[in-house]
């Protein structure tokens, strides 16, 4: 049979209306509209798009509805959302402006019966559990909260297990020691989660050169998201495609 | 110009502003999100959603008495378009947590997928993601909903579970995951039902929603 297929996904990190990039979840920079970008990267064969609040958890508050909102008209491919929701009621809230998948981290750290109550109401399906993590050391990682600020001393490996366990149906794992640094994913972390749940993982920070894509895969993950190498074009969704289908990956084509 | 209306029933399950949204650039006629099932009867075309568990989504259906104007809507010829779990809804019986029935308006049976590949490979469930459509045997697609779309065109999916159906001129379409094809899309006359989700499939998606409001048009 033909290689493993794989989702190519284009993440915008946004703070109040504004799409932003930082490097491991700080040193925030403005780039510029998240409904142009992400109707952009529909266009160009993005298999679906991932926003993330980055300051909603610190201040309890989310700007996204109206992004999601403006998004979806126009852009017909999944949407996963993430940042500052707390209950089914902001989940809910979310899937009628038009998101499909709601991420989740630090409410659900916080209150892991979350997990359960958004799978149980609107389907596993819907419920991407959110892990940003951080190295302790050999084979140990931490997972943080309220983008990347807070450590919470639970470990990354027994909290992607619970999570699925919980109802997650899809674990998306960003490496705070990574993201934005274009070194490449943390491929141990995205092979360690991967190989311990039955559920697809999402590989996100870290991307600098195909190779990087190659290996994450090959690590592991069902699909992978790209930031800052999308917005700063570095990089592209067909030449990612492209390089996908170099290395054997099924990907969609157009 | 198009003065059809097309309803989108809501039970309480899924997406539909999504489902609502595509069908709205796909066709100038009125697009209506109805929990009223009185209003089934005024409408040229409906569309079945669904997400989550399959007894949860035939149970809220029966509940809110959307079963009955259902049938008499596609007793009528009428089409009608399931999608996802909606899709799922049209067989038979379904195998998702027991058995329970559906609306049987092509007989079929809501089976899991397959969880190993053809090497024997674990997959991983749900399959999520972006599978080919294939044409099922001897089936062809003009006249159908896929009368745009070419062989091969992908689509996307969310799903743990596939209809069988019993009589395979019903099937229209499949895909494959690890190898392991699986029904995609069912047709019988006026009924179709898509195993994944048009809406969120980009352009190949939105043709076979144009497709199915050009039904009669």
């Amino acid at each position: 049979m033909s290689g493993k297929p794989i989702r190519l996904i284009a993440r915008l990190d946004v703070k109040g209306e504004n799409l932003i990039k930082g490097v491991h979840l700080e040193g925030l920079r403005v780039i510029g509209s998240p409904q142009e970008y992400a109707t952009k990267y529909y266009h160009q064969g993005a298999d679906e798009l991932l926003y993330m609040d980055i300051v909603a958890s610190l201040y309890g508050r989310s700007n996204l509805l109206d992004i999601v909102r403006h998004t979806a008209q126009n852009v017909f491919v999944p949407m996963t959302v993430g940042g500052g929701i707390r209950s089914s009621a902001d989940v809910d809230a979310l899937l009628r402006a038009g998101a499909d998948k709601v991420a989740i981290n630090t409410a659900a750290v916080a209150r892991p019966e979350l997990i359960s109550e958004v799978s149980q109401k609107f389907g596993a399906q819907c419920m991407v559990l959110s892990i940003e993590a951080k190295r302790q050391g050999e084979g140990k990682w931490e997972i943080y909260t309220d983008c990347g600020r807070e450590g919470s001393a639970v470990d990354a490996l027994e909290w992607a297990k619970q999570g699925v366990a919980l109802g997650a149906g899809e674990i998306l794992v960003t490496s705070i020691d990574q993201e934005g640094t274009r070194k490449g994913f943390d491929c141990e972390l995205t092979a360690m989660i991967a190989d311990a749940v039955s559920v697809p993982v999402i590989a996100s920070g870290g991307y600098g050169k195909s190779d990087d894509l190659s290996a994450v895969v090959q690590a592991g993950a069902d699909a992978v998201a790209f930031a800052d190498a999308l917005h700063y074009e570095r990089t592209s969704l067909s030449t990612l495609r492209e390089a996908a289908k170099g290395f054997d990956f099924q990907v969609r084509d157009l | 110009m198009s003065s059809q209306k097309t309803i989108i029933v809501d039970y309480g399950s899924g997406n539909l502003f999504s489902v609502k949204r595509a069908l709205e650039v796909c066709d100038n006629g009125e697009v209506i999100v109805s929990d009223e099932p009185q209003d089934l009867a005024y409408a040229d075309k409906v569309v079945l959603p669904g997400v989550g568990a399959f007894a949860d989504c035939i149970g809220r259906l029966r509940d809110r008495g959307f079963v009955e104007p259902l049938m008499a809507h596609a007793h009528a010829g009428r089409p009608l378009l399931g999608i996802c779990v909606g899709m799922q809804m049209l067989a038979s019986s379904s195998e998702e947590f027991g058995h329970h029935e559906g609306l049987n308006l092509i007989p079929g049976h809501v089976r899991p997928i397959a969880d190993k590949a053809t090497d024997g490979a674990a997959l991983k469930i749900p399959n999520i993601g972006w599978r080919s459509l294939q044409q099922a045997t001897g089936d062809a697609w003009s006249n159908t909903i896929l009368r745009d779309t070419t062989p091969n065109a992908f689509v996307y999916l969310v799903h743990s579970f596939s209809v069988e159906v019993e009589d395979k001129a019903d099937e229209l379409a499949r895909c494959s995951y690890g190898g392991q094809p699986f029904t995609s899309i069912i047709n019988r006359g006026n009924i179709y039902g898509c195993q994944f989700h048009p809406e969120k499939s980009g352009p190949e998606g939105l043709k076979i929603l144009s497709a199915f409001l050009a039904i009669n048009e």
